[in-house]
C-alpha cells in the first residue's frame, strides 16, 4: 500500500515544508536530544500526563511529544474549516430536529430505530430546546488524510471531545522551545481558544439569567485520565473547576457552595457522561453528578454543555448518516466526506464484510479509545478468526470501513526521521457564532507501520500548524 | 472560592508543615543514636518521638522492634503512615493538583518538582540514603513552595486558607513535641534537673530547628523553663506556640475581614479568645499547674479552631 507523505510532492519538498526541511537538515544529533529531553522536562513539570484505564503502571505518563510540526497551507485550511463548520451546524439541526418533530426520520432519511433505539437517545429531554437551539458546543471531528486533496471525516464527537489543552500546550511548548521556528514564518495562533470557549458558554446562558453568566466547568474529579485538561481550561477561561459535590439545587437554579455561601451557576461545562449527571434522574448510584439538576434544566434555570442527548448525533450508526444531514437541513453538498462504511445489520455490508474481514477496519459501535477494534491488515489470522465470531455473535454492535492508506508526516524517531501515520482533531466551538482556531490537535502512530493512533495504544502528538497568507 | 478548594488549600498547608515535623523528627533520632545510651539505650528517646506525632501504635504494630532502619522508613517512605514526609507531601500535591487554578505556576511547579524528585528518592536503595539527605531534601522542597507561596500567591482568600493550616498544623506540632517531654519524663522523675533531662530539651529545640535561635534569645543555660518559654510564649520564636496561634488568628481575620458580615466568625472568635488566653499566661504558672495538662488544652483548642473554620467556610453554607 502507499501512503501519502504530507512533506513531499514526487521528490520535491512541499512548500509549507521547505523551511522545516532546512531546520532538520541543519540539526545537530546531539541538540535533538537535548530539545527532546528538555520537551519531557517542561510537559512533567506543567504535570500534562495521561492515565489509561484499566493499564495500569504509571498515573503519570506522559503522552510522547514528537517536536516535529504537522503543517497546513491557509488554502488548505479554509477549505477544511468550512467543512468542519458545516458539518457542526448539520449535526446540531439534527439534535434540535430528533428531540422535536423529527423531520429527517418521517422523511425516511434515517431509519427511526436508529434514533429511538439508541442508547445515547434521551428520551427525558424531549421537547426541551436548549439556548439559540444549540446542543453540542464543542465538537471534535476526527480527520485523516489519505491524498493531497482528499480528506475524510472518521468520527465526530459531539460529547466531551478531549485533547485540546494537547493543542495549547504543545504550541507552548514549541514556542518556548524553538522561538526563530516562528519568528521565521507566519503561523496562525491558537491560544485564543479558552477566550473563544468561555465567550461560547456565555453565549448560551438561559433566559433567566441576569447580567454576566457564571460558567463552571464539572469534572468527574481528579482521578479522571483527563483531569488535567479539565483545570487547565478552567484556569485559562477564569472560571470555577467544580465536582458534583460542590453543585446542589435549591428551588429552581443550581448553586456551588463557596466560603461565602452558595452562589448561583448559570453555565455548566460538563466533562461528565449522561448517566452520571443527576442520579434522580439517570443512574441512581452515580456520586459524581447533582441531584435535581435535570428538572432545573428543563425548567430552564441552567445550561449544560453539551445538552444531555447530545451523544445521539455522533453514534457510530448515525454517523453514516451525517452527509445525509448536510442534504437534509442545509441544502449543500457535504464539503467533507465520510469513509466508506459498512453497517454490519445490513445483509449484504454483512456478507461484504464477512468476505473480505481480512482487509478491513472493524469497530463497535460504541466503542472508544481504540478498544475493541480490528485492524484486518496488521492482525494474525487467529486474530481475525477470534473477532469473526464477535460479530457472528452481534452483528448490529459493528461497522467496517476500508483500511485507509493514512497519509504519514515526518516524525522524530530513534534512527533520525522518519515518516509515521497521523490524523487530526480541530475543535469546532457552537454557539451564536460558530468559531474554529486555526489547529488541531494531531495524533501520531509512533510505532512504524502502525495506523492506529489513540494514546492509549502508544500513539503521540504533534503540534499543528496553520500557516497564514 | 469554592469550599471544597479552599479545603484542600488548607490542608496542603497542613500537609506541607507535617511533613517538615516528621523530616525534623528524623533528624533528631539520628541525632540521639550518635550519644552515649542511657540505661535502656536510645529506645526510649525514640517510642517518645513517635508518641510526639501520635503514631507510637502505629509502628509498634506494623514493625516491632525499634531500629534506626526501621523508624526512617516509617517517617519517611511508608504510604501507610499518615504523618510520613511521602504521605504528606504526595497528599499536599494530590492537594495542589486539585486545585491548580487556584496556585500559580511557580507553586505548582515546586510543589511537583518535589513530587517528582521524591518519587526518584524513592527507588534509590535505602542503603544508598543517607539521613542527612533525606531530612535535607524535605526542608529544601518544603522551602521552596513555602518561598513560592510568599512570593507569588495573590494575597487572597486562598493564601489566608493555605497559610491558616500551616499556622494550624505548626501550633499543633510545637505542642506535640513539646508534650514528648510528658511521655519520658513522667516514668522517672529523678532525671528532672539530671544532665539527661537538660539533654532531653535540647533535643526538642533541635528539633524545631531552634537551637542557636534559642541562644540568641536567651543566652546561658538550657533549662526547661526558658526552652517552654521559648517554644510556648516567646512571640519572636518562629516555631511557638503563640506564634503558630497568632499567624493562624491573623488570617482568620483576614477572611473575617473580606467576608464581611454574612458569613460566620466562629473560628476567628475561638482562635481569638485562645490567643488572649495565652498572652496573659506566665511560664511559671503553666508549669504548676502541669506542662501536660497546659499542652493537652491547647491541642484540643487548636482541633477547635479547626473544626470550626470547617463550620464557617468549608460547608459552603448548607
Amino acid at each position: 500500500m502507499s501512503y501519502y507523505n504530507e512533506m513531499f510532492e514526487g521528490k520535491q519538498v512541499r512548500e509549507p515544508y521547505a523551511m522545516l526541511r532546512a531546520w532538520v537538515d541543519t540539526m545537530p544529533d546531539d541538540f535533538r536530544q537535548m530539545k527532546q529531553a528538555e520537551a519531557e522536562a517542561l510537559f512533567r513539570r506543567i504535570g500534562i500526563t495521561f492515565a489509561v484505564y484499566g493499564e495500569g503502571g504509571d498515573p503519570d505518563r506522559l503522552i510522547p511529544f514528537d517536536m516535529m510540526p504537522r503543517v497546513f497551507e491557509q488554502n488548505e485550511w479554509r477549505k477544511l474549516e468550512r467543512g468542519i463548520k458545516q458539518r457542526a451546524r448539520a449535526l446540531n439541526a439534527f439534535l434540535r430536529d430528533v428531540y422535536g418533530r423529527a423531520e429527517i426520520v418521517r422523511a425516511g432519511r434515517i431509519p427511526a430505530r436508529l434514533v429511538y433505539q439508541n442508547e445515547a437517545y434521551e428520551k427525558s429531554v424531549v421537547g426541551v430546546v436548549p439556548p439559540r437551539g444549540v446542543y453540542s458546543h464543542i465538537i471534535g471531528i476526527d480527520l485523516v488524510r489519505t491524498g493531497k486533496d482528499e480528506f475524510f471525516v472518521l468520527e465526530d464527537n459531539c460529547r466531551t471531545p478531549s485533547g485540546v489543552s494537547y493543542m495549547l500546550e504543545n504550541r507552548e511548548i514549541m514556542m518556548r522551545m524553538f522561538p526563530q521556528l516562528f519568528r521565521n514564518n507566519r503561523i496562525e495562533p491558537v491560544d485564543q481558544y479558552p477566550e473563544l470557549l468561555r465567550r461560547t458558554l456565555e453565549s448560551v446562558a438561559p433566559a433567566k439569567c441576569d447580567g454576566r453568566p457564571t460558567c463552571v466547568i464539572l469534572t468527574p474529579g481528579h482521578f479522571n485520565s483527563a483531569y488535567y485538561e479539565h483545570s487547565f481550561l478552567a484556569n485559562l477561561m477564569g472560571v470555577e473547576l467544580v465536582e458534583g459535590q460542590d453543585l446542589f439545587v435549591d428551588g429552581e437554579f443550581v448553586y456551588m457552595r463557596t466560603t461565602q455561601g452558595p452562589k448561583r451557576v448559570d453555565v455548566i461545562y460538563r466533562r461528565l457522561d449522561d448517566p452520571y449527571l443527576d442520579p434522580l434522574c439517570f443512574r441512581p448510584d452515580s456520586m459524581l453528578g447533582v441531584p435535581g439538576l435535570m428538572d432545573v434544566y428543563r425548567s430552564g434555570g441552567v445550561s449544560i454543555c453539551s445538552a444531555p442527548g447530545a451523544g445521539v448525533a455522533d453514534d457510530k450508526a448515525i454517523y453514516t448518516f451525517v452527509p445525509e444531514m448536510v442534504r437534509f437541513y442545509l441544502g449543500e453538498e457535504p464539503i467533507l466526506n465520510n469513509v466508506q462504511t459498512w453497517t454490519l445489520w445490513k445483509d449484504d455490508d454483512y456478507k461484504y464484510v464477512m468476505e473480505n474481514l481480512p482487509e478491513l477496519v472493524v469497530k463497535e459501535v460504541h466503542g472508544s479509545g481504540g478498544y475493541g477494534m480490528l485492524v484486518g491488515p496488521k492482525s494474525t489470522k487467529a486474530e481475525v478468526e477470534e473477532f469473526r465470531k464477535k460479530i457472528e455473535a452481534n452483528p448490529g454492535n459493528y461497522i467496517a470501513q476500508p483500511t485507509l492508506s493514512l497519509s504519514t508526516c515526518p516524525t522524530f524517531v530513534e534512527e533520525g526521521i522518519a515518516p509515521r501515520h497521523v490524523d487530526l482533531r480541530p475543535f469546532c466551538l457552537c454557539g451564536d457564532r460558530i468559531e474554529l482556531v486555526p489547529g488541531g490537535l494531531t495524533r501520531v502512530a509512533l510505532r512504524e507501520g502502525s495506523l492506529v493512533v489513540n494514546s492509549s495504544q502508544g500513539g503521540g502528538v504533534k503540534d499543528t500548524w496553520v500557516l497564514s497568507e | 472560592m469554592l469550599s471544597r478548594t479552599a479545603a484542600n488549600l488548607f490542608w496542603m498547608g497542613r500537609h506541607l508543615e507535617r511533613a517538615e515535623t516528621a523530616a525534623r523528627l528524623i533528624d533528631v533520632g539520628q541525632r540521639i543514636t550518635l550519644l552515649p545510651n542511657t540505661e535502656q539505650g536510645y529506645q526510649n528517646e525514640w517510642t517518645s518521638l513517635l508518641q510526639a506525632s501520635g503514631t507510637a501504635d502505629a509502628f509498634a504494630a506494623k514493625y516491632g522492634e525499634v531500629t534506626q532502619e526501621k523508624i526512617e522508613e516509617f517517617l519517611f517512605f511508608d504510604r501507610e503512615n499518615p504523618s510520613s514526609v511521602v504521605y504528606c507531601l504526595e497528599k499536599a500535591r494530590e492537594s495542589g493538583r486539585i486545585v491548580r487554578t487556584a496556585l500559580t505556576g511557580q507553586v505548582w511547579d515546586a510543589l511537583n518538582v518535589a513530587y517528582q524528585e521524591l518519587r526518584r528518592m524513592e527507588r534509590i536503595p535505602r542503603g544508598k540514603l543517607d539521613t542527612a539527605e533525606m531530612t535535607e531534601f524535605t526542608t529544601r522542597h518544603a522551602s521552596t513552595v513555602r518561598g513560592a507561596i510568599n512570593a507569588t500567591q495573590l494575597r487572597n482568600d486562598g493564601w489566608h486558607f493555605m497559610n491558616l493550616g500551616y499556622g494550624l498544623e505548626r501550633a499543633d506540632a510545637t505542642a506535640r513535641l513539646l508534650d514528648v517531654k510528658y511521655f519520658v519524663l513522667l516514668p522517672r522523675i529523678e532525671f528532672v534537673g539530671s544532665g539527661l533531662d537538660t539533654y532531653q530539651w535540647q533535643v526538642i529545640l533541635r528539633a524545631l530547628s531552634a537551637h542557636r535561635a534559642f541562644h540568641w534569645a536567651y543566652g546561658g543555660d538550657v533549662t526547661a523553663g526558658r526552652v517552654a518559654d521559648f517554644l510556648i510564649l516567646n512571640g519572636e520564636s518562629p516555631r511557638s506556640l503563640i506564634t503558630s496561634l497568632y499567624e493562624a488568628v491573623w488570617h482568620l481575620e483576614g477572611l473575617a475581614r473580606r467576608y464581611g458580615d454574612q458569613v460566620p466568625t466562629t473560628a476567628r472568635d475561638k482562635s481569638r479568645e485562645v490567643l488572649d488566653r495565652l498572652q496573659n499566661q506566665q511560664i511559671d504558672t503553666i508549669f504548676d499547674d502541669g506542662l501536660h495538662e497546659f499542652l493537652t488544652w491547647f491541642i484540643t483548642e487548636i482541633g477547635n479552631i479547626a473544626t470550626l473554620t470547617h463550620q464557617d467556610y468549608l460547608r459552603g453554607g448548607s
